[in-house]
């Protein structure tokens, strides 16, 4: 196929992938007995209606940016991160308690120390898949799923026992002031962080790093093919290290950014499945930098706007079911690119009879 | 010394082997099902999603008719379309299996979330809504000991045993399983000689979705009598491990679902001993326990054991 062709497709079938899980979702909602209609224009309000539904589109895009680019960067190495949700977790949960002590430094030191130990502890989790794989040949797959869980019960309990503060939902102490993500404006009760620009800086510094480096070259290589790349002297084993680990520091940095700019502390629900929603993303996003960042703001919007049309009694979760429609259409793309075909041809045929 | 004294206590009560038959269970399920699926080369991480669906599923109808057998059979029926769903896009579309099995989770963890409030008026969990009662075999539970273990255990436990044999017969021992075999280490070689590549998949991956389901059913209306929202929480991916430790052989799964079992069972005994007064702040320390022993378990054995050749690689026919 020509490249300009594939590119086409390359934005097309996720676009006609989400329309057609929202139709089937639509579906749904008229067998549960509401109008889908009203839903999704609930939906669409909720997510742009005005200047805080928009600013709160944008908190939730931050980090689903980040843990898109975790995923879509072990696509591209050939590893399956599917653990950004127990980085995210970690990340998040040290960055918080380095942050909780560092009162009298000023922000200049203190937001990137805090940056860095989220990045680093994530990239330390995802690592231990990443090793496991290289060395014992465990699948990634079932060795991240175990650590998201571990990295769950054991922030669970940090937050219960050593770091508990207060009543109710368990949760850390607040962070210092000076390592918290200044505001870029407030709407309201919602803050725009900052974190918007470390996520999208990220994008870019990835883009480079696969595009522009010898580092990127040699996990692209990998992932492409890894008998080839070992045979043309790259080492799998460092290669598949390296790659997971730069994949969970962006979900660390996930972590870091949620903690810093938005909760000011840890608890356990400040992953909620951002970063499973990282593998939508990612796939939406075909693994490319500035393609998960459109994919992350769709999303964002999804979830902004699925809380809104909860008040018509339609459950948020018609989310996870577009989601899931998407993924799997994207998955076996040739499905939509056979609907394609298919369209195509029929309107060839219409044209023909008029 | 408190803790070597829980632990003798625990492993010298014949409860703690009760337990792990039980907790066994849907590892067993699953990771059968997974044996069928991979064997013939379609991996299915699928499995988490079909469990869940397969516990909603039986829970509802278990509600609407009052029947949890008719609740197992509905949850097969489901656990046969999820399966179908991967199956097509794997075997038709060349689909990536890792990524569709994905999308099959989130689509379960949707469906059955979305599903709660139109159906029991709330989200989160159910009511209790009845459940499979425990059978007693005449005989084995007047044994001492051992007639505390298996001697009355509910039905779908000996069930699962049951299918331990009949996948392990129909795997080693029919044509049937010698083709799904071939078809999972060279599916050119096997479709030279006259074997259907393509429907022998389709029926590895559909009996997968049968067992996974019944795993699944067997969490809420054999164990629980109610629905939680993500109440498989991970047992599925446990199961896949089970299925590599056991070296993708149904006798192999089975042993390495009841080391899970046994894991889980320690885990939930530990936390209610009397003697070391677990405070509700560290449990979370231990339910990390059954993930833990998995991590290590499969980490030190996979170089032992080996997948099928063809393994998760789609087949394009010439």
């Amino acid at each position: 196929m020509i490249k300009s062709q594939q590119r086409i497709y390359a934005v097309l079938v996720p676009l006609l992938s989400v329309i057609i899980a929202l139709l089937i979702a639509a579906v749904v909602i008229v067998l549960v007995g509401n109008d889908p209609l009203k839903a999704y224009w609930e939906m669409l309000k909720g997510a742009f209606g005005g200047a805080q539904e928009i600013a709160n589109t944008v908190v939730k895009t931050t980090p689903l940016i980040l843990t898109g680019l975790a995923v879509g960067f072990g696509f591209r190495a050939g590893v399956f991160n599917i653990g950004a949700e127990g980085q995210m977790a970690m990340g998040a949960l040290f960055s918080t308690m380095v942050a909780m002590n560092l009162g009298s430094m000023p922000s200049v030191f203190a937001i990137p120390i805090t940056l860095l130990v989220g990045m680093g502890v994530g990239a330390g989790w995802a690592a231990i898949a990443g090793a496991l794989k290289a060395f014992t040949g465990a699948h990634e797959v079932i060795s991240t799923i175990m650590l998201n869980w571990i990295a769950y019960y054991l922030g669970n309990y940090m937050v219960a026992a050593p770091l508990a503060v207060g009543s109710g939902t368990p949760k850390s102490p607040e962070i210092a002031p000076s390592a918290k993500l200044p505001p870029l404006l407030t709407v309201h009760a919602t803050e725009l962080t900052s974190g918007i620009i470390i996520a999208v800086i990220a994008a870019v510094v990835m883009y480079v790093i696969l595009e522009k480096t010898s580092v990127g070259y040699e996990v692209k290589a990998v992932g492409f093919n890894p008998y080839a790349a070992e045979y043309g002297g790259i080492s799998i084993a460092k290669n598949v290290v390296l790659s997971m680990a730069i994949s969970g520091a962006l979900a660390g940095l996930a972590g870091a950014v949620e903690a810093m700019g938005v909760h000011h502390r840890y608890l356990g629900a400040l992953t909620a499945g951002k970063g499973f929603d990282g593998i939508s993303v990612s796939l939406i996003g075909q693994n490319n930098p500035i393609g998960i960042i459109f994919a992350a703001f769709l999303i964002g919007s999804l979830r902004t706007g699925s809380n809104a049309m909860q008040f018509l009694g339609v459950s948020k979760h018609v989310v996870m079911i577009v989601q899931g429609i998407v993924i799997f259409l994207v998955a076996a793309e040739r499905i939509v690119r056979t609907i394609m075909i298919y369209l195509r041809f029929r309107r060839r045929e219409a044209g023909m009879e008029s | 010394m408190r803790w070597i004294q829980a632990i003798f206590d625990i492993l010298t009560n014949p409860q703690f082997y009760k337990i792990t038959l039980t907790a066994s269970t849907p590892f067993i399920f699953a990771s059968l099902g997974g044996v069928f699926s991979e064997i013939t080369g379609v991996v299915n991480i699928a499995l988490e999603g079909i469990m869940l669906m397969g516990a909603f599923t039986s829970i509802v109808f278990t509600f609407y008719f009052g029947s949890p057998w008719l609740g197992v059979l509905m949850a097969i029926i489901v656990g046969l379309g999820m399966a179908w769903l991967h199956a097509w896009a794997s075997i038709k579309w060349y689909g990536n299996q890792i990524v569709t099995g994905t999308a099959l989770i989130l689509l379960a963890q949707g469906v059955t979330g979305f599903l709660m409030e139109p159906i029991f008026g709330r989200p989160g969990q159910t009511d209790l809504i009845g459940k499979i009662e425990e059978i007693r075999v005449p005989g084995i539970s007047e044994i001492p000991f051992i007639g505390k273990v298996i001697g009355e255990l509910n039905p779908l436990v000996y069930i699962a045993f049951g299918a331990v044999v009949f996948s392990w017969f129909l795997i080693y021992k029919t044509v049937l399983g010698l083709r799904m075999r071939s078809v999972g280490e060279n599916p050119e070689a096997a479709d030279t000689l006259g074997v259907n590549v393509y429907g022998i998949r389709y029926f590895g991956v559909l009996m997968s979705g049968v067992l996974a389901s019944l795993g699944g059913a067997f969490l809420s209306v054999g164990e629980l009598g109610q629905f939680k929202e993500l109440m498989t929480g991970g047992r599925g991916f446990i199961a896949l491990a089970a299925m590599i430790l056991g070296n993708w052989n149904p006798v192999g799964a089975m042993l390495a679902s009841l080391l899970f079992g046994a894991a889980e069972a320690m885990n939930n005994q530990l936390q209610s001993s009397p003697i070391l007064h677990v405070s509700a702040s560290t449990k979370p320390l231990f339910n990390m326990l059954p993930f833990i022993v998995t991590l290590v378990v499969v980490s030190g054995f996979i170089g032992r054991t080996r997948p099928p050749a063809a393994d998760g690689i789609p087949y394009i026919k010439e």
